[in-house]
């Protein structure tokens, strides 16, 4: 039970998506300036604090041994206080600029009149009217960078710190980065001069920096998917590009496979994790980077889906074809409508499944359906019932055997399925089964519970990672009931914002971008 | 068929044809007059067993010849008995399966689902069923019902123990069903009255009280085409958030009830009354208050009669709001709306000029001058209740006159006096008059009515210390149709009261409670010739005794309630009165000369008994056997200590 429970989404210990849930909340900081929000995203930060430290550690094994890892963690709890876009602050900026600019202006004038008007000065002096000049002008640009943040509306991390201070140098590659920048031009190297330490750790921000992006991506793409592939995305034709997979393929258990060992994976990163067993080559970043994430910003066909099986709706053959949006969908497809229900759920023995995951989720309401109909379909929930009796003539609801006994709390629990309207017994029972989520605090503690246990040894946080991503892909295997009704109306933050949790697609959607 | 001639002579009942016969019968309402035609003659005897359509069984031993005597029965009233079991069911479902019609068991025990099938399944042509009361009853219970393929009107009321399971089967099966109430079916959801609108579209009248239905099933129901009353009392989880958003409109629509849907404001009226272009009848009693924005949503309507806003809380504007209409009321209620003023009431009755019934009871605020607007904007003024109109003078009630077509007066408790019956006295259609506690009143008055308001049938004489036998004796003279009357706690009304009243043949119901100078002589005469005496109330007439309960179990034989508390009547009276075949309801609390044996005789021996009132006394000294028997009997007895209660306590028959 552990096991299932655990793997729900802020409980990863990946540390680049940590980041990004950072990044989307100062997003919304920015973004709304919303008291509520910010203390909300205090707390938030309060409940993950260590699992920040944790992912401090997480480079300490999987990344460069470095002992300033430290500073950078520092560095990214720098990034995490919200920060307002302060227009007076930037004011005060940009006027110090001028006169900083100004100053320089005055100086060199001076010094070109003095020039004109008396050669052969002293070396000295011109040695350290140079010094004064360039100091003026790496002031300017020191300040001219560490504001650049707070005056382009479209950087992501600039607002945290518009003083300048040392302490904010971690996002300068940031800035670059976004701002399309390289971070060794020239404009920006007598930074470098200055600065200690700063070469070492850009390599390595950056590299953070770059997943961050990634998973940000990843994120408004999940985002983009969350509409379910069944209501239709009405994508004009010829805008999309149809794959089509053998049955062959789709039925495979792993689509990846290592090429030095032959052991399967369903998911890349499973994979890429894998690899890491093969040696240090394997180990560099680029190398556990994900993969076609280079050609990000060019524009790229979307790639749907076409199920191979002919006069399918979902095959590219069929007139009012519907692609299927990712890999997962494709193989929950075949499985479910082209294959033999060869699952047969234990308690009832005559439910059938496909997909070992609808197995499952049946499994756990298994026996609870009490609502029955003449024509002997039985339902979990009371509305689906006299949905199904209002639709078809002649159906009436069956009577239960055990009416007699009906109890005075039966009354009772249906005026209570009354009150709560939507959140019924299923949804309740959700409730239950992703009972962590609902709550903040409780999450952290458990990932703090899952985390330390492991984190004494490298290696075995290694495998724990491994672990725990597999849980999740299996996770994701389930199709999940749509319970939004049922956790909206209580924690519709939590789940929609700071878990990252796109509900109706989730399962299908996320693989798309780990395949 | 003619009854075959005896004589010679002409038989003209010969020249009768079997036709006529009929329609003479149908003009016998009273089943006592019904009685004897069947006995002139075989003939008759057997054209009436063919002909009758309706029993109301009393005792039902004698079943198996009822239904070998009225083969076409198609009305059946259970009411008088409280047990009834299956295997009854079932062999009048096999006697009159092709013409029952009607079947009331809203006062019926002991039967089960079962009986209810055969009901259901071999009386084709069923079309009503009231089941109400049965709080036990089942959804396998609605279930078998649903077998009467062709019901149309089913009450459940009170039936607590349903559930959306059982309407879901009555809906999918009941496809006819064109009313239904559904009122204290606690158990009822959204999702059976949803499968109800959707499933039944004939249904014309739905009574919905009492259920925790939401603004959901309502669209469902608002699709009903047919729909014409809409009943939502105490429906509290109806309210503006959830009817806000309502867009539906029943255009059929001819009554809507909101009484005590306190959460319902002028938004949520309006969305339920937009687009009723034929609602005739609203009754918004005890919702909240009443505003000119509540007014506004029913100025649309057009074809708007009546208003019930009992117990309301008035505002000014609203009731002003009402006169400005489109639509012109035939009946107003404004009872119990205390903040009523006589400003905003005479603009109202001014702008309804075809006022016919109208209700301010308790409006405590109106003088008289409301009363001269009243009187004189609406000279077609039927019915006129103003009890407790404590501020309206003596004046104003000589005013009422101008009425002469009022029916109905209700002046209780108010100054009214002589002179002011002597004007009411001009209504000569008048029927019902109520005349309690108005302490000015005297013989005088009464003789004003007794002299010119010959229709009268009901008359309330409570507690007027002033009148004597003299007044009494005008009303018996002038008033020959009096079926009630109620001239409790008049200490100076004797005897001679009841010997004249014993000319008013049709008293149905006497109250003389608290009238000490009563006796049983008296009472015998009314015994003897008021033979239609349904209900008596001697409650603290204490010269009553056994000899008035013989007289009475002599004669009266339709006597169905009689209330006896703290009379002087012993095991002997009691016993007397266990011989009347109709006696349903008694309360004998503190019968000090009453003794245990005499009670459990007189439960044992009078099989009729449905509720039976008496004080926890007598629940130790009651053999176990015998209260286990009477309730096998469907007999109820309801314990009370009645030994404290004060003697002057308002009892009011007519609300």
């Amino acid at each position: 039970m552990q096991a299932k429970i655990s793997p729900n989404p802020p409980s990863f210990p990946d540390f680049s998506l940590q980041q990004s849930n950072q990044l989307r909340w100062e997003d919304r900081s920015m973004s709304d300036n919303d008291i509520w929000m910010e203390a909300l995203f205090r707390e938030f930060n309060q409940a993950c604090g260590t699992q920040s430290l944790l992912s401090c550690g997480s480079n300490d094994g999987v990344k460069i041994p470095n002992p300033e890892n430290c500073q950078m963690g520092d560095t990214s709890r720098a990034g995490k206080l919200p920060a307002d876009w302060d227009p007076s602050i930037m004011l005060e900026n940009l006027s110090f600029l001028e006169d900083k600019i100004h100053q320089l202006q005055g100086l060199l004038h001076l010094i070109v009149d003095k020039k004109g008007q008396q050669f052969g000065q002293p070396e000295e002096i011109i040695t350290q009217e140079k010094r004064l000049i360039t100091a003026n002008l790496t002031s300017i640009i020191v300040q001219l960078i560490s504001t650049a943040g707070s005056l382009l509306p479209s950087v992501r991390l600039a607002s945290s710190n518009t003083s300048p201070s040392v302490g904010q140098h971690g996002q300068i590659p940031g800035i670059n980065f976004l701002s399309g920048l390289d971070p060794s031009s020239s404009s920006i190297q007598p930074q470098h001069d200055i600065i200690d330490n700063i070469c070492d750790q850009s390599n390595q921000i950056d590299h953070t920096n770059m997943c961050e992006m990634e998973q940000n991506h990843m994120e408004e793409h999940e985002l983009k998917d969350e509409e379910d592939v069944d209501e239709g995305e009405n994508l004009p034709p010829g805008s999309f590009e149809i794959l089509q997979l053998e049955k062959e393929v789709i039925l495979a258990p792993h689509t990846h496979f290592c090429t030095i060992c032959g052991k399967g994976f369903k998911r890349d990163a499973n994979l890429r994790m894998h690899m890491r067993g093969h040696g240090d080559e394997y180990k560099t970043p680029e190398a556990l980077a994900k993969p076609n994430k280079e050609s990000v910003s060019e524009p790229k066909l979307i790639k749907r889906y076409s199920c191979p099986y002919l006069g399918c709706k979902r095959n590219k053959d069929h007139k009012k074809f519907q692609p299927l949006k990712t890999i997962l969908c494709v193989k929950n497809h075949y499985k479910r409508s082209h294959c033999d229900k060869s699952y047969i759920c234990s308690r009832c023995h005559t439910k059938k499944f496909s997909v070992m995951a609808d197995l499952k989720t049946h499994e756990k309401h298994c026996g609870k359906d009490k609502w029955l109909c003449s024509c002997g379909t039985t339902f979990s929930r009371k509305d689906k019932l006299f949905g199904h009796i209002a639709l078809f003539q002649g159906h009436t609801p069956a009577i239960p055997l055990d009416e007699s006994k009906a109890p005075a709390g039966q009354a009772e629990m249906e005026i209570n399925e009354n009150n709560n309207n939507n959140n019924n017994n299923k949804g309740g029972s959700i409730n239950l089964s992703f009972g962590s989520s609902a709550s903040c605090c409780e999450n952290g503690i458990q990932n703090i519970m899952d985390g330390k246990g492991i984190t004494d040894d490298p290696i075995s946080y290694l495998s724990s990672l491994n672990f725990e991503t597999c849980n999740f892909a299996e996770f994701n295997d389930f199709p999940r009931p749509p319970f939004e009704d049922a956790t909206e109306g209580l924690f519709p933050f939590l789940m929609s914002e700071s878990f990252n949790y796109s509900p109706k697609s989730g399962g299908e959607s996320c693989p798309d971008n780990l395949v | 068929m003619e009854a075959p001639p005896r004589r010679p002579a002409i038989n003209f009942f010969d020249l009768l044809t079997e036709e006529i016969i009929l329609i003479i019968l149908d003009h016998l309402r009273d089943p006592l007059a019904r009685k004897s035609f069947s006995q002139v003659c075989k003939s008759f005897y057997s054209l009436e067993s063919d002909h009758r359509k309706f029993i109301k069984p009393r005792i039902l031993n004698f079943l198996p010849n009822v239904l070998r005597r009225f083969p076409s029965i198609s009305q059946i009233n259970f009411s008088l008995c409280p047990r009834v079991e299956d295997d009854t069911l079932s062999s009048i479902s096999l006697a009159w399966n092709s013409s029952l019609e009607t079947i009331d068991l809203s006062r019926s025990k002991f039967f089960t689902q079962k009986g209810l099938s055969s009901l259901a399944t071999n009386c084709s042509s069923l079309l009503e069923i009231n089941l109400s009361n049965r709080t036990t009853l089942t959804d396998s219970s609605l279930k078998a019902i649903g077998e009467a393929k062709n019901l149309e009107r089913l009450w459940l009321t009170k039936c607590k123990s349903i559930t959306d399971v059982g309407i879901g089967c009555l809906a999918v099966n009941c496809r006819k069903l064109k009313s239904i109430c559904l009122r204290w079916c606690l158990r009822v959801t959204d999702y059976g009255v949803g499968l109800i609108a959707a499933k039944c579209k004939e249904i014309r009248s739905l009574d919905l009280s009492y259920l925790l239905i939401t603004e959901k099933s309502l669209s469902a129901i608002f699709e009903l085409e047919h729909l014409e009353a809409l009943v939502l009392e105490h429906c509290h989880r109806l309210d503006d958030d959830g009817l806000v958003s309502f867009k539906k409109s029943c255009q059929s629509l001819k009554v809507l009830n909101l009484s005590h849907c306190q959460s319902i404001t002028h938004i949520g009226l309006s969305a339920l009354t937009n687009g009723a272009q034929n609602l005739e009848k609203i009754i918004l009693s005890y919702s909240l208050s009443f505003t000119s924005d509540l007014a506004e949503c029913l100025n649309d309507s057009p074809r708007l009669q009546s208003v019930n806003l009992d117990g309301i809380m008035v505002r000014c504007s609203g009731i002003r709001a009402i006169g400005n209409w489109h639509s012109s009321l035939k009946e107003l209620s404004l009872s119990k709306c205390r903040l009523m003023s006589d400003e905003c009431l005479s603009f109202t009755v001014q702008a309804h000029k075809e006022l016919r019934k109208l209700d301010i009871t308790f409006c405590r605020n109106i003088t008289y001058a409301s009363v001269d607007y009243i009187t004189r904007s609406c000279p077609m003024l039927t019915s006129l209740r103003m009890e407790s109109c404590t501020l309206v003078s003596r004046d104003a009630f000589l005013l009422i006159g101008r009425c002469q077509f009022l029916v109905e007066i209700d002046v209780a408790d108010t100054d009214i006096d002589d002179e002011g019956l002597e004007s009411i006295a001009r209504c000569s259609k008048l029927c019902f008059l109520r005349l309690g506690m108005c302490l000015n009143v005297t013989d005088k008055g009464l003789s004003y009515i007794g002299s010119s308001c010959s229709k009268l049938t009901a008359l309330d004489l409570y507690r007027l210390s002033e009148i004597t036998d003299l007044g009494i004796s005008s009303i018996a003279d002038g008033c020959p149709s009096l079926e009630v009357i109620n001239i409790a706690y008049n200490p100076n009304v004797t005897d001679n009261s009841l010997l004249s009243l014993s000319k008013c043949l049709k008293l149905r119901i006497l109250e003389i409670r608290g009238c000490s100078c009563i006796s049983s002589r008296g009472l015998s005469n009314i015994a003897v010739r008021c033979r239609q005496l349904t209900l008596l109330d001697i409650k603290r007439c204490n010269n009553v005794n056994d000899e008035g309960m013989i007289q009475l179990a002599q004669h009266s034989q339709k006597l169905n309630q009689i209330k006896l508390s703290c009379c002087s009547v012993t095991d002997v009276g009691l016993l007397a009165l266990a011989s009347m075949s109709c006696l349903n309801h008694i309360s004998i609390y503190r019968l000090n000369k009453l003794t245990s044996y005499g009670l459990a005789a007189f439960l044992m021996s009078c099989q009729s008994l449905i509720t039976v009132k008496l004080s926890t006394f007598f629940k130790s000294l009651l053999p176990e056997h015998i209260q286990e028997s009477m309730e096998a009997r469907g007999c109820v007895l309801v314990w009370r200590e009645k030994e404290s209660q004060a003697p002057f306590r308002r009892l009011n028959r007519w609300e």
